[in-house]
């Protein structure tokens, strides 16, 4: 199966992109921190409410290649386990926001008519709003929590893949395989789902590997608010604001954190990229 | 010909005083203006006419592809097999489809789904008829099926992806297809003209021969009254939404009797004509002549009983 995927022609034209490499092996790594974080940090209880005032606010050393922060945490290990958070959040936000945002597009588009003219305004009325203003405000009014914070980025994520399958539900639904599918009787739900849904799919995949990083960045920005995860959670997002606080000075406490942020979007940026490239050219 | 031929069973599909229109915002476009056909079972019917002529939307109707379309207003009748097409409800129209009546389309590649194999395609098709089809069983019936088209290969093409195969490979398939499910009445829109002549040519002799032993009825669409010439049994000319002529092939290709008939037959392009002949009007008058209709052709009356 995995032999069966290197031996493809969309593997050969991903691999002659370097920058789709880069960013291959780049979200690959992230990842695999995520996933083994509690064996891949050199501190592993530094995660949480840990306190060691003896090593508080040390500069990058061998012990601590990312320096430690001011209760004396080691800031590789909270970088390290920040990549869980912002995955966990990038997954969650994604696996809310897709499903509701291409199940409805499909069905404006498909359908037309009055379900096309509600479901696209709301869509309109949501996308007119700066997606981070939006999220601002829900988390202004609920509690700063993981969960809260997942549900205000997934409300304002699903209306772009609402109009991304809309989009092509309109002009998959001129195809001859979906007139020919409704002639032979198949059921609509059949023609939604098994007929046009599988021809949105690659773009819709390329979107959401792009959108990982830009989820991540946006939850790290609402964090940066103070308006995301709270303390002591590891997120990269409250550990760039809290570490700003002292800038240049410390400098490690902000700048890993950052880059480590930066590493993960353009990660999955090139990724992102390096994919749509092979669906483009497919069709 | 004695003309006198009596047909007493009512004809598998029967379509009378079929009226369509679209609302535009200037008002509604009058499409169709009462047409009427009928087709026997086990009988190849052609519809001829020029682009825009509304044969093809004659087609949509009797597949039951009209009612959705915004805007569109159907009067008439449509009969199939004692049922009202028209009034009939949405889940029972849909059970007739792809088992009853089936359809093979103009260009044969965009309808296959380019995302899954014509073995997957085929499955689901063959599924509309036998549910409990498995994944094995349906291989089975496809190859066979693909065998009846002149496919030999089938295992190649039941893999393949609909762009990996030529047009009229692709339009082989979707014959096979239409015909899997033994259809009563199989509506052929123009099939092959996104191909290229001799393709055609082959693929209708194909269509012939395979619904000719199945007993399928045929209603097949086209512009070019060459090609029906040797696959219909009888012939309707279709022009600005109304039914000009009617006729046996025989008889009305030896006595082309209305102006657009003649003007249409002269359309054909020969090999040894030069091209186009001169004087070929694309509207007249005389297009608008009453209908003429040739001897034993009159329509059968509609079987009002059977309506209820």
């Amino acid at each position: 199966m995995i032999a069966a995927v290197f031996r493809s022609r969309g593997w050969y034209k991903f691999r002659r992109n370097p920058l789709s490499m880069v960013g291959l092996v780049l979200v690959a790594l992230v990842v695999l921190m995520a996933v083994l974080a509690p064996l891949v940090a050199p501190y592993p209880e530094h995660a949480g409410a840990f306190v060691d005032f003896v090593n508080a606010s040390q500069p990058p050393s061998w012990a601590n290649p990312f320096g430690t922060d001011l209760v004396g945490r080691d800031v590789l290990s909270r970088v390290i386990f920040g990549y869980q958070i912002s995955l966990l959040l990038g997954v969650v936000v994604l696996g809310i926001a897709v499903p509701i945002g291409v199940g409805l597009g499909l069905a404006a588009g498909y359908f037309g008519g009055a379900v096309d003219y509600v479901i696209m305004r709301v869509v309109d009325v949501f996308l007119s709003i700066p997606p981070l203003v939006l999220a601002m405000a829900i988390m202004g009014f609920l509690e700063p929590t993981l969960t809260n914070g997942m549900m205000a980025v997934a409300a304002m994520w699903w209306p772009w893949y609402a109009r991304l399958a809309y989009n092509m539900a309109r002009s998959e639904s001129r195809e001859g395989y979906v007139l020919a599918a409704e002639v032979i009787g198949a059921s609509t739900p059949h023609i939604l789902i098994r007929e046009i849904l599988p021809n949105c799919l690659p773009a819709v995949f390329t979107k959401i590997t792009l959108d990982l990083g830009f989820v991540i960045l946006i939850a790290s920005s609402l964090s940066f608010l103070g308006l995301g995860v709270q303390p002591p959670t590891p997120d990269l997002g409250s550990m760039v604001a809290e570490g700003a606080r002292y800038l240049p000075d410390n400098w490690w406490m902000a700048v890993f954190p950052a880059l480590a942020i930066l590493v993960a979007v353009l990660g999955f940026n090139l990724l992102g990229d390096g994919l749509r490239d092979v669906m483009d050219t497919d069709r | 010909m004695t003309g006198a031929t009596v047909h007493t069973d009512p004809p598998l599909l029967q379509i009378r005083d079929l009226t369509l229109s679209f609302d535009t915002w200037r008002g509604p476009v009058e499409v169709l203006h009462g047409i009427s056909l009928s087709v026997r079972r086990g009988e190849k019917v052609a519809l001829v006419g020029q682009s825009g002529s509304g044969k093809s939307v004659t087609a949509r109707i009797v597949v039951d592809q009209m009612r959705r379309q915004r805007g569109a207003r159907i009067g008439g009748h449509v009969r199939f097999d004692g049922l009202d097409l028209l009034s009939l409800k949405e889940r029972t129209a849909r059970a007739l489809r792809g088992t009853a009546v089936s359809m093979v389309f103009q260009d044969p590649t965009s309808a296959l789904n380019p995302v899954f194999t014509i073995a997957a395609q085929f499955r689901e098709v063959l599924r509309r008829a036998e549910p409990a089809l498995t994944a094995e069983q349906a291989r089975g019936r496809a190859a066979e099926a693909l065998s009846h088209v002149l496919i030999h290969d089938a295992d190649r093409v039941l893999d393949s992806y609909p762009f990996q195969l030529s047009g009229g490979m692709n339009q082989r398939v979707l014959i096979a297809m239409a015909m899997a499910n033994h259809p009563r009445l199989l509506v052929a829109d123009e099939p092959g003209t996104a191909l290229d002549v001799t393709v055609q040519d082959r693929t209708l002799r194909l269509m012939a021969t395979l619904t000719e032993e199945q007993q399928t009825a045929v209603l097949l669409i086209s512009h070019n009254l060459g090609v029906v010439r040797e696959f219909a049994d009888r012939v309707y000319v279709i022009y600005h939404g109304r039914i000009v002529e009617h006729g046996r092939t025989a008889d009305l290709f030896a006595d082309p009797r209305h102006p657009y008939t003649r003007a249409l037959l002269l359309a054909v392009p020969k090999i040894s004509g030069g091209g186009l002949p001169a004087g070929l009007m694309e509207a007249s008058e005389d297009f608008l002549a009453p209908a003429v209709v040739h001897g034993g052709c009159e329509e059968p009356p509609l079987d009002v009983e059977a309506m209820a």
